[in-house]
């Protein structure tokens, strides 16, 4: 699992039918300082995140399609969680 | 998932059966803006992409799940196209 952070959203009517009533954001990695760490990426939502959260995110495709009960859904990376905090020794 | 751009398209003739009659499309990921840039990389069409068009493609072993239950050989593939994007 990795941070992000929600910075967009994607629209799509013509998609594969697995992602049908998918909520699908884009989400900017970031290391636990909250720094960019990477490329964005989109994922499915799972969990209602919205604009600007840092979110927790599973990049197993098996776990991603399960957030939204559509086990063997074609996607490889869905928000699992909404952080509230970050901790570092 | 990630965001790209269709920049051409690729024809095979010597190919896995099961690649018969798909689109192997060239794609750009997007930057700010919407413009393509960095290296293109080769996905398989599952949606009736084509060229120009803003799509999101899936990775990885899910990049066969589109085709099921054929077995099709893909390591990316196109799973939508996108209508809008709020960044």
């Amino acid at each position: 699992m990795i941070l992000a952070r929600v910075v967009g959203r994607v629209v799509a009517t013509q998609k594969d039918r697995s992602h049908a009533g998918a909520k699908i954001l884009q989400l900017q990695p970031i290391d636990p300082e909250g720094r960019d760490a990477g490329e964005p990426f989109l994922a499915f939502d799972g969990v209602d995140a919205g604009p600007g959260d840092r979110v927790l995110v599973t990049l197993d495709g098996w776990s991603a399609s399960w957030t939204i009960r559509r086990p063997g859904a074609a996607v490889d990376a869905a928000v699992i969680g909404v952080v509230d905090t970050v901790e570092l020794a | 998932m990630r965001l790209a751009r269709v920049v051409g398209n690729v024809v095979a003739t010597v190919k896995n059966p099961a690649l018969d009659g798909k689109k192997i499309l060239i794609c750009k990921h997007v930057g700010a803006g919407g413009r393509p840039e960095g290296r293109a990389f080769l996905a398989l069409d599952s949606i009736g992409a084509g060229w120009g068009e803003l799509v999101y493609y899936v990775r990885g072993k899910e990049a066969a799940f589109p085709f099921l239950p054929d077995e099709v050989p893909s390591d990316a593939t196109i799973v939508a196209i996108v209508d809008s994007w709020e960044a």
